[in-house]
């Protein structure tokens, strides 16, 4: 038995030296991080950097091929179930029904958790989220904002103690995108440890606390958005005269004898 | 939450997008009928010269429309298990703190209710047309145990496309050279009729067992070895796919 102490002081998620391959592409070459509880933490990559690879083995989706991952202080891999009673995931594209209304969708997700007050806590969220003029309309209507923020409800129906959010804007147009920062605002000021993955350094930098940057599997720098900054040199312009190259001179040379 | 409680609720749901889609029943529905109007009302006469004075052949060939009937269906089944992959829907329940099987589980359930009701709606056609049966009670309920081992059979074939298609139009694409397999059966005409080869395989094919024991059961004539083939062939077809199916649904993440 784990005593009930590790449980409360243990990081929200604590991942070490993770590897995962996928027959000879190797896409996780040993990723450390840890996040802390209430934390908004964003992993920076672009694609195929291995963020959604990581996501889905602290979602018990996928399993390692070596390392430790520990999600509020339960095993991955050994205590599946603890961890998925203190996660929710919202993928990289949205996991809505969309045959259902936006109301039907958390109802199911609350009968699913074993939620005492289903109705309730439907209603509740679609108010959080400014879905309750359009609960009773199918999930099909909605705007991609829309969506995004009914899936993200459906994220926190029985209040998990840690969500992950991966890439929850790609594909968003940019009024859709702020609806959606709003809403993962909203929720880390509830006291909920958010992971989030994101190809825009923009993105991060709005919304995390600490960010970690993600490249060909390994992580290359991790701090405050201050932190990075410190890292890197202080932006300057310089002028550069673009000589021509020798396929540019070929170029213009040939063009002018065909010309002729 | 139970297994069973939570697959409860995945087949409400599930049985929500038939309702709210009709369309997928009548689709279902529309080919079967249509066959049947053809082969009772154009090829029906010629047939019956071949077949025992008295036949009845709106009930001769209604065995065969109702396994072309499930046959069809299950292409909606393979299309809900691709759609709920594609969408994310798996992944969110399996990152939930719930049976991993219910929601393959609840998509069979749906498949076999909706199948059932498809089948039901044929047979309701086909009484109008004429069809007429002595079975008695008991007889019916073999009747509808064949076709829902038969159904389940083709349901756990099903989830395979659904679990590997990369586009929704190839997840229900299976689903044709199985409509066809009754046309190379005793289905529509007997198999003595037809060409050696042709003939070999329609009297080893489940199909041709399938549809003898229900024709059998319908005219209250004795099933002889048929029925145990056709049992054998539905039980060996669904432990298969099934062993297959939850392979691939538990590698898939």
């Amino acid at each position: 038995m784990t005593p009930a102490t590790t449980t409360t002081r243990a990081p929200a998620i604590a991942v070490h030296d993770l590897r995962k391959s996928f027959r000879d592409n190797q896409v996780l070459k040993g990723v450390d991080f840890e996040v802390e509880r209430g934390e908004i933490f964003a992993l920076l990559g672009s694609n195929g950097a291995g963020k959604t690879t990581t996501i889905n083995i602290c979602t018990t989706l996928l399993e390692a091929d070596c390392g430790q991952v520990q999600v509020c202080g339960h095993d991955v891999m050994k205590q599946a179930n603890k961890v998925r009673q203190s996660i929710s995931l919202t993928g990289q594209f949205a996991a809505v029904d969309e045959m259902l209304t936006g109301r039907e969708n958390i109802v199911l997700i609350a009968q699913l958790r074993g939620v005492a007050d289903a109705r309730a806590t439907a209603d509740a969220l679609l108010t959080r989220f400014g879905l309750a003029d359009a609960a009773d309309r199918r999930a099909s209507t909605y705007s991609g904002g829309m969506t995004r923020r009914l899936d993200i409800a459906m994220s926190l129906v029985g209040d998990p103690e840690v969500i992950f959010l991966d890439e929850p804007t790609t594909g968003l147009d940019p009024e859709a995108r702020i609806e959606v920062w709003k809403a993962v605002q909203e929720l880390a000021a509830s006291g909920t440890t958010i992971l989030l993955t994101t190809q825009y350094l923009e993105e991060a930098e709005h919304l995390a606390h600490r960010i970690a940057i993600v490249h060909q599997g390994v992580i290359i720098a991790n701090g405050t958005m201050d932190e990075l900054k410190r890292r890197f040199p202080p932006a300057k312009v310089e002028y550069v005269e673009k000589q021509p190259s020798l396929e540019d001179i070929f170029l213009a040379i040939t063009a002018k004898e065909a010309a002729k | 939450m139970s297994a069973i409680s939570t697959m409860s609720v995945l087949t409400g749901r599930s049985m929500k997008h038939i309702l709210r889609s009709p369309d997928t029943i009548i689709t279902v529905c529309v080919m079967p009928i249509a066959m049947m109007l053809m082969f009772v009302y154009v090829f029906g006469g010629a047939i019956k010269s071949a077949l025992p004075a008295g036949t009845n052949y709106v009930t001769y060939q209604l065995p065969g429309i109702m396994l072309i009937t499930v046959a069809s269906g299950v292409a909606y089944t393979a299309l809900r298990v691709f759609t709920d992959r594609q969408k994310g829907i798996f992944s969110r329940l399996h990152t939930m703190p719930i049976s991993r099987g219910a929601a393959l589980w609840a998509h069979v359930t749906t498949s076999l209710v909706s199948n059932l009701v498809s089948v039901v709606i044929v047979v309701l056609v086909a009484l109008a047309m004429g069809f007429r049966s002595s079975a008695s009670f008991l007889d019916w309920l073999a009747i509808v145990g064949i076709l829902i081992l038969f159904t389940l059979a083709l349901t756990w074939l099903a989830v395979i496309p659904g679990l590997t298609a990369k586009s929704a139009e190839t997840a229900g694409a299976f689903s044709y050279p199985l409509i066809f397999l009754p046309f190379l059966s005793s289905a529509f005409a007997p198999t003595a009729t037809m060409p050696l080869v042709v003939r070999v395989f329609a009297e080893h094919q489940p199909v041709t067992s399938i549809v003898d024991s229900l024709r059998a059961l319908l005219t209250r004539q004795p099933v002889g070895s048929s029925i145990w083939i056709a049992l054998a062939w539905c039980v060996g077809i669904t432990a298969l796919t099934y062993i297959l199916a939850i392979r691939l649904y538990h590698k898939a993440a």
